[in-house]
């Protein structure tokens, strides 16, 4: 299969169940809506060495949010529900709670598990905090050197995807990243998923275990271009340089419509461009239970 | 399908206790059975269809016309449906009342949404005192729901109130909110004296200034976020309260002979 000249490789992405959560964050304006989203969604790229996947889904307008403020809307994966109960209450802890102006909202409504978001925090409030049932749901008043942090007690979680990826293959480096740069920000688009590396991009595929005992995964040698000449490569010779993007979203539905939307946006630039080949990364499917087939997900689409 | 209309037919003589007459117990009843059901009047026991002509047949929408002030406890124990008086009703409207709506385009008499925790309660006129407070022994009023009052209401509004919202657009009476102990209370007009006497937690909304008493205590003006979640959630309701969108506010707080985690909020433009 070949779109504007790009290879589309005949294989998929391999992804994994995860439970997911949305957190809506709202300030005074946009500018400390993220710096309350991007201090709680830091140094949350891999359930690796992090606990959790995070990143922000999208800007919430002031007609839209829950208290008239502008904010942001922020999903969070992880393995299971205990890191992601530990992982959302520490961070809002110290992210939100801490951050001028922010309050923190249930950004998932009707469903069956609850999760803890204000709920242990208002210990905080060391006795002076308020409890207040609005519309049948608890919201926890903690009084704070600015004001009062307000938030909700709980908020939904449901079970989710996340590793959903895919590889842009190209002549250079620059050329790659430009080509991942188009498709981030055409899946910023799409909501329900967020691409949690740095800038939405991973340079640092990997595969699973190491020649030493004691890791669990290691670099990706097959897709490093300086090895194609030692390892049993997945390059050819004109390919310079390839990056991931990898995604987690709320359904398997969501994931597909995003790297839909970004192999797109990426095969937009063409060959001419230096895009070569795009492709994905997979365990030989037998770890994960979803699979992203390219050519099954790029079906008739055209650029 | 037209309301199960009930129209008193005679000057009442003797308080009457309209319990019984609620659209859950009178569900899937003809008139002829409910004409049978039993109503304690004073101290005898007589047939609702002695004293109600009753037409109509949809139980789920009931309305009573040409009430008087001595028909007491309507409503009481309600699970579902609707409850339209035209009228004065007498004391306990809506008592432990569990769900569903009351409207009263008239007078209530006192200890109205007494124990109710949840529905909706509008009264088109004045509510008498005890107004979502605890009945006689027990330990905590009104438990959730919301109330609406557009006239005044009497002395000792939402006394040990637990949870749940009470809105009066005039005038509340001594004592509003005392030995409240969570919940929100939204005067428009005046308060009389001893507002929030002995309140333990709970939230009072004032637009007017109070007369305190020395255990409430001033922290000065603030804003505070969720009065916007508050003030949205009255929206959809046939209040005034609907149309307020404020947030900037004098917080006292009290009682502290009592705690004083509770707050009186007064928004002064």
């Amino acid at each position: 299969m070949k779109i504007n000249g790009v290879e589309i490789d005949d294989t998929f992405a391999e992804a994994f169940g995860m439970r997911g959560t949305r957190v809506i964050i709202t300030a005074q304006n946009l500018k400390w809506a993220y710096n309350a989203a991007t201090a709680m969604t830091g140094f949350a790229t891999s359930v690796i060495a992090c606990g959790v996947e995070a990143g922000i889904e999208r800007e919430i307008s002031p007609d839209a949010s829950p208290d008239g403020r502008p904010g942001v809307s922020i999903l969070m994966f992880a393995m299971g529900s205990a890191v992601l109960m530990k992982q959302l209450e520490t961070r809002l802890g110290q992210c939100v709670l801490t951050c001028p102006t922010a309050a923190a909202f249930s950004g998932i409504e009707n469903v069956p598990d609850r999760i803890n978001l204000g709920k242990n925090l208002r210990f905080f409030g060391d006795g002076f905090q308020i409890s207040k049932k609005i519309d049948g749901k608890r919201f926890w008043r903690i009084p704070v050197m600015d004001g009062e942090f307000l938030t909700e007690e709980t908020t939904g979680m449901v079970r989710a995807v996340g590793g959903g990826n895919f590889l842009i293959l190209a002549e250079s480096q620059h050329q790659a990243l430009a080509a991942c740069e188009a498709a981030i920000e055409s899946m910023k688009k799409i909501p329900n998923v967020i691409m949690p590396f740095p800038g939405g991009v991973v340079r640092s595929g990997s595969k699973v275990g190491s020649k030493y005992k004691t890791l669990i995964a290691s670099t990706n040698d097959a897709f490093c271009p300086t090895l194609k000449g030692i390892t049993k490569s997945e390059l050819s010779m004109e390919i310079e340089s390839v990056m991931e993007i990898v995604i987690d979203g709320l359904t398997d539905s969501d994931i597909r419509l995003a790297m839909c939307s970004g192999i797109q946006a990426a095969c937009r630039l063409g060959k001419e461009n230096g895009i070569r080949r795009i492709s994905a990364g997979n365990y030989g499917g037998k770890l994960g239970q979803f699979h992203f087939k390219l050519h099954e997900i790029m079906q008739g689409v055209k650029v | 399908m037209n309301p199960l209309t009930f129209t008193l037919n005679q000057k009442l003589e003797q308080r009457i206790d309209l319990s019984p007459l609620t659209p859950d117990q009178l569900h899937g009843k003809t008139i002829e059975e409910i004409r049978l059901i039993h109503l304690e009047f004073g101290k005898l026991r007589i047939p609702t269809g002695q004293i109600f002509d009753i037409t109509g047949n949809d139980s789920n929408d009931i309305v009573f016309s040409n009430c008087s002030s001595k028909s007491d406890f309507i409503g009481k124990n309600m699970q579902s449906g609707r409850i339209s008086v035209y009228g004065d009703v007498g004391a306990c409207l809506g008592f432990q009342m569990k769900n569903g709506e009351i409207f009263v385009h008239g007078n209530a008499g006192t200890f109205a949404a007494s124990g109710m925790s949840a529905g909706l309660i509008s009264i088109n006129g004045n509510a008498g005192d005890f107004l979502g407070a605890a009945y006689f022994g027990d330990r905590k009023g009104m438990k959730g729901g919301t109330v609406i009052v557009s006239g005044n209401a009497g002395d000792r509004v939402g006394d040990q109130m637990r949870r749940g919202v009470i809105l009066i657009e005039g005038d509340a009476g001594n004592y509003c909110a005392s030995r409240m102990l969570a919940g929100t209370i939204g005067v428009l007009g005046n308060v009389g004296e001893h507002i929030g006497f002995s309140m333990r937690r709970g939230t009072v909304l004032l637009f007017k200034p109070p007369k305190l008493h020395p255990t409430i205590n001033d922290c000065g003006s603030i804003t505070l976020p969720f009065l916007k979640l508050l003030f949205k959630s009255f929206e959809p309701l046939p209040t005034k309260f609907a149309k307020i969108k404020k947030d900037r506010v004098r917080k006292y707080a009290g009682d502290i002979a009592n705690d004083g985690k509770g707050e009186i909020l007064l928004f002064n433009d």
